[in-house]
């Protein structure tokens, strides 16, 4: 009790710089905490992704497409439950930056096999109705004020010209880490429109998704599926929608290691000015612990005193720390929804803020406990005055 | 635990020297010295002649580098650091110059500091430091902090702690050091009350011949040997 009650007095002894320490810190575990975030946003689609999903694409690149005749084949393969297609279509809207994933696919097949992608009935409906019908996701919608009935003209970048669709309907996610900043319209569309305007590139496939009837089938089937189309002029690269969406992150990986680092050296630089403080504020009180120790008092009760103080400073700037990163992680998702669909603080955050927070607390009380701890006696009495 | 002929501060040939930039210089050489029980003890020396020192071996803050030194018949400098520490808090009373009070804590939570290591209930405490803060005229002052006492006023909260835990020995170093006259003379006449009304040994370190009056024996340390000085 005693010990808590000097660790508190202590800790507001010199309150202005008591509370520029746990501003420090408050920013620090801030940055720290929206680094993991954003990092966590980069990794979204591999944590959305469903196991018993499989992706086939071209084997040479994503860029390269497969035939449609390769649907029925695949469909035959043990395991394969669903199937459906799409096409990467890249259009732009209105501005180059006005960038967001646009994809033409098999509705009805592609719907099914995204369950977390809910439509109303009465939307689900009209969409499935109307060819050059499209569906957009809730963030995208809100993003550019676009209601159902709206007209939404994309200018196709790898399909020349201005593609005019009608929007049918605004889907939202299921989970929290459901991408809902998508645009889809029908693959039957794009590919008749093909047939008239450059018909060597009709009935090509971007890439085929896949639902397993049991997870554990993934990849003996993917061995099966690209066995079939070994040694043709198309060969296929199977693999499980996480593995495909890990692919993409890997591509970034040099940035995420930068960022990564970046989050590290965050903490460790308010870990240096904290233990600073520390060992200022300790050194000032030098003749306090001695007077403390000729009383009778031992190390254990100097360091306890030293490094509760130092806990204490720390968890308040990383409660305050971990108070605002939702407030600023909301703004930032706000901000940059084009660029990051899902832009949530993770469960895990809340634990790696408050152990970063801990660990700046431990290691600026270590020195100063210990100097505080192994004081002479005599020595630390003629500090004062 | 001590028998009206056995001093109750026993010390017999004790050296003690300083390491400094590798070399060791001798603080006090072959001190032999007896302080009665009961006894006002003025230590006196210029500055640098070993009293502060002396002091502190006695209070058991430092240790001998040989010798005897017995403190109310526990021999001090066999001590281990831990059975140093709470021998400190049951048997020794410190008055520092710069009264060394604890700044956060009121008067009343300094002077009750020493009683936090005893099994005393919290009832208890709060009794013993009213009666110690009654004994120094400071009653009214036990929720003020030190920053809001004068240097006397501090300086008699400091007596009080030493007070509390109803030492076998008071040592003071220098405890009129940093106050005017008028507050020095307050604290030594609390001191002289408490030799003579409660029978407490005082062993008092001063450079001020004022303060030193109010002892009962003198003695003055130059370049780490003793002398006698009667009072």
């Amino acid at each position: 009790m005693f010990l808590l009650k000097l660790i508190l007095r202590n800790a507001l002894r010199h309150k202005l710089r008591s509370a520029l320490t746990v501003v420090g810190i408050a920013v620090a575990i801030l940055a720290f905490g929206l680094l993991r975030t954003l990092i966590g946003a980069w990794y979204l689609g591999v944590e959305a992704s469903a196991a018993n999903r499989l992706v086939t694409r071209n084997a040479i690149s994503l860029v390269f497409s497969l035939p449609l005749s390769y649907k029925d084949r695949i469909k035959q393969v043990d395991g394969v439950e669903k199937i459906s297609l799409g096409n990467w279509f890249g259009g732009i809207y209105i501005d180059r930056k006005n960038f967001f994933p646009n994809f033409a696919v098999e509705t009805v097949s592609y719907l099914d096999l995204y369950p977390e992608f809910v439509l109303s009935a009465q939307e689900k409906s009209a969409f499935l109705r109307d060819r050059r019908g499209a569906v957009a996701g809730a963030k995208l919608a809100e993003r550019f004020g676009w209601q159902v009935g709206d007209q939404v003209t994309l200018q196709g970048t790898i399909f020349p010209g201005n593609w005019e669709f009608v929007l049918r309907g605004i889907y939202r996610g299921l989970r929290a880490n459901t991408d809902q900043s998508q645009f889809f319209f029908h693959w039957d569309y794009l590919n008749e429109t093909m047939k008239k305007t450059a018909p060597r590139r009709a009935d090509q496939v971007g890439f085929y998704m896949i639902g397993l009837a049991h997870p554990e089938q993934a990849a003996q089937a993917s061995a099966a599926i690209d066995g079939l189309f070994k040694n043709s002029l198309a060969e296929t690269l199977t693999e499980t929608e996480k593995a495909f969406q890990l692919s993409f992150v890997s591509m970034s990986g040099a940035i995420i290691t930068a960022i990564r680092i970046v989050s590290i050296v965050v903490i460790v630089i308010i870990m240096v000015v904290a233990a600073n403080t520390m060992a200022m504020t300790a050194r000032e009180r030098i003749a306090e612990y001695a007077t403390l120790k000729t009383l009778g008092f031992d190390a254990r009760h100097i360091a306890g005193a030293v490094f509760g103080e130092s806990l204490l400073i720390a968890l308040t700037g990383g409660v305050l720390g971990l108070l605002l990163t939702y407030p600023a992680a909301a703004e930032i998702g706000r901000r940059l929804a084009q660029f990051i669909p899902v832009f949530r603080v993770p469960p895990e955050t809340i634990w790696l803020d408050l152990a970063a927070a801990a660990a700046v607390g431990v290691v600026a009380g270590i020195f100063p406990s210990w100097r505080g701890a192994t004081i002479n006696i005599a020595e630390g009495l003629r500090r004062i005055g | 635990m001590t028998s009206p002929s056995t001093p109750i501060v026993e010390i017999r040939n004790l050296f003690k020297s300083y390491l400094r930039s590798s070399q060791r210089v001798p603080v006090l050489e072959d001190i032999t010295l007896d302080v009665a029980d009961g006894e006002f003890l003025a230590l006196m020396g210029p500055s640098g002649s070993g009293k502060s020192t002396l002091l502190n071996l006695i209070a058991g803050i430092d240790h001998p580098d040989s010798g005897l030194l017995r403190v109310g018949g526990v021999e001090v400098s066999a001590l281990s650091e831990g059975e140093l520490a709470a021998w400190r808090a049951a048997h020794v009373g410190f008055i520092f110059q710069f009264y060394n009070l604890i700044p956060v804590l009121t008067a009343f939570e300094n002077v009750e500091l020493p009683l936090l290591l005893t099994p005393l209930s919290r009832k208890e405490r709060h009794e013993h430091v009213a009666l110690a803060l009654r004994l120094v005229s400071l009653e009214d002052r036990m929720d003020h902090r030190p920053g809001q006492l004068s240097g006397g006023q501090q300086q008699r909260v400091a007596i009080a702690r030493a007070l509390i835990t109803d030492p076998t020995i008071l040592v003071a170093d220098e405890p009129t050091g940093d106050l005017d006259r008028e507050s020095a003379e307050e604290v030594l006449g609390l001191m002289d009350r408490l030799n003579r009304e409660f029978g407490k040994t005082v062993i008092m370190v001063t450079h001020d011949p004022r303060a030193a009056e109010k002892a009962r024996v003198i003695r003055h340390l130059e370049k780490g040997l003793l002398n006698h000085v009667p009072a």
